[in-house]
């Protein structure tokens, strides 16, 4: 369960949203600017909230009235970009596996396999992000966010920098990720195709503010 | 043209001694600076930014002096250190390798600086998120995509070591096997009469070593492009 109840000012521009989620994929919707990046970056801790709670499960991750802000390498919540972001000077076998490095993990090959099939990314291991297209790239992203076996996934627009043909590419991999890979996600969209598709739960931004919370029928009448 | 003499071995000798030792013991400091420089905003940070830059536009000799003045036997610092912990630099190598560290610092810092500046701190973040505490995001995204930099800044600085002249002969002299450097030794022979044969040789291997390391420098900077845009 995630709980997000926070305010945050960045610039002109303020934030202020509070939901709770317990479904399996919370779709966070919103045109641009809607303030969906800045909510996913603080809930991956690499934003801090003026004020506020947010808490994944029974710990709390930030708590501005109790001074509490747990650093995120410490959060173990995954984070897709948009971007990709992979290591340019590491080959896609170690970019995978930096996640498991890094949190001092055991090798776990049979699940390493799991995820390079289930993202066909098995046949780039050797190769550098440079090499990529945009849309291998994207899935290496998404194994390397995975192997670092998070408690929460966080995807922020990562079909937004790939033209239509790529997204439908992707889209399944999405798919089957939600149905197999067993770890909560909040997926940021301004694409209510793309919810419809994996969101079981909305929550609706517009100008900082939460306007609709629910299922997916709250994106009806909403057009990209 | 003649073979090289002893005494001519020993100055190229120290030469490299005196340029490694300031190189290697220069790079971290160089590294931490340039990183305090790359991504800090502090007060006095132009101040200090000016003060590294200082010895690339400073006459030599005025460096050199300064160094005397301070780090000299009874230099405000330099006695300390030698009657406390019996560490003296003036006119001994160890001086004539602070003289060049000194002297070759800017030429250090400003490619590693660069390096790091042109590094997307959206990677660094993206490290954070998978588990890595931020001196492991330095040591493993950080330090190794400014290398290239960092690899340039230190042949450059290394370059520069090896022709220094001005601020070392004013701090240690000109010391046949203690501080008499290529470019010190150059200076005597020219001043000898027939010492111009001995001195030709020496400038050549001056000229062979800068020539190599202005490629090297190149050579890693051309890297650090390939690097940083993943091929």
């Amino acid at each position: 369960m995630l709980r997000v109840d926070v305010t945050k000012q960045l610039g002109e521009f303020s934030l202020e949203a509070a939901f709770t989620s317990e479904g399996r994929v919370t779709g966070l919707f919103g045109a641009s600017g809607a303030g969906k990046s800045s909510l996913v970056g603080m809930i991956a801790g690499l934003l801090r909230p003026d004020r506020g709670i947010i808490a994944l499960d029974d710990e709390i991750l930030d708590d501005t009235a109790r001074g509490v802000h747990v650093p995120p390498h410490r959060r173990r919540i995954g984070y897709v970009f948009q971007d990709a972001r992979l290591f340019p000077h590491m080959n896609v076998a170690q970019n995978l596996d930096y996640g498991r490095r890094m949190n001092g993990l055991a090798a776990d090959p049979s699940q390493q396999k799991r995820v390079t099939d289930l993202l066909d990314i098995s046949h780039l291991l050797d190769r550098r992000p440079g090499k990529l297209s945009g849309g291998e790239r994207q899935r290496v992203a998404l194994g390397r966010a995975l192997l670092s076996k998070p408690r929460l996934l966080l995807l922020d627009e990562p079909l937004g920098s790939l033209d239509e043909g790529r997204k439908i590419e992707i889209l399944p991999y999405l798919v089957r990720l939600r149905d197999e890979a067993n770890v909560p996600m909040v997926y940021v969209s301004h694409d209510p195709a793309e919810l419809r598709q994996l969101a079981t739960q909305i929550v609706m931004l517009r100008d900082g503010r939460v306007t609709a919370l629910g299922g997916v029928k709250v994106l009806s009448g909403t057009t990209a | 043209m003649s073979e090289i003499t002893p005494a001519e071995w020993t100055a190229i000798l120290l030469s490299l001694r005196v340029a490694v030792i300031a190189t290697l013991v220069a790079t971290p400091f160089g590294i931490a600076l340039a990183w305090l420089l790359a991504r800090y905003n502090f007060w006095g940070k132009s101040v200090l930014d000016a003060l590294v830059h200082l010895p690339l536009v400073l006459p030599p000799v005025v460096t050199g002096y300064l160094l005397l003045l301070t780090l000299g036997r009874r230099g405000l610092v330099g006695a300390w250190l030698a009657d406390h912990l019996g560490i003296v630099f003036a006119f001994r190598w160890t001086g004539a390798a602070l003289a060049c560290g000194v002297m070759s610092f800017p030429l250090l810092v400003r490619p590693i600086r660069l390096s790091i500046e042109a590094i997307d701190r959206k990677l660094e973040q993206a490290a954070s998120t998978l588990g890595a505490a931020p001196w492991r995001v330095f040591a493993t995204v950080t330090l190794p995509l400014a290398l290239p930099g960092i690899l340039a800044g230190m042949v450059l600085g290394f370059a520069k070591a090896i022709g220094e002249f001005g601020a070392t002969i004013t701090f240690v002299s000109n010391i046949p096997g203690e501080t008499q450097v290529i470019s010190s030794a150059i200076y005597s022979l020219i001043q000898t009469p027939d010492g111009d044969a001995a001195a030709m040789r020496l400038v050549i291997i001056s000229v062979v070593i800068a020539t190599a390391a202005l490629i090297g420098s190149e050579w890693f900077a051309r890297r650090a492009t390939q690097r940083l845009h993943g091929n």
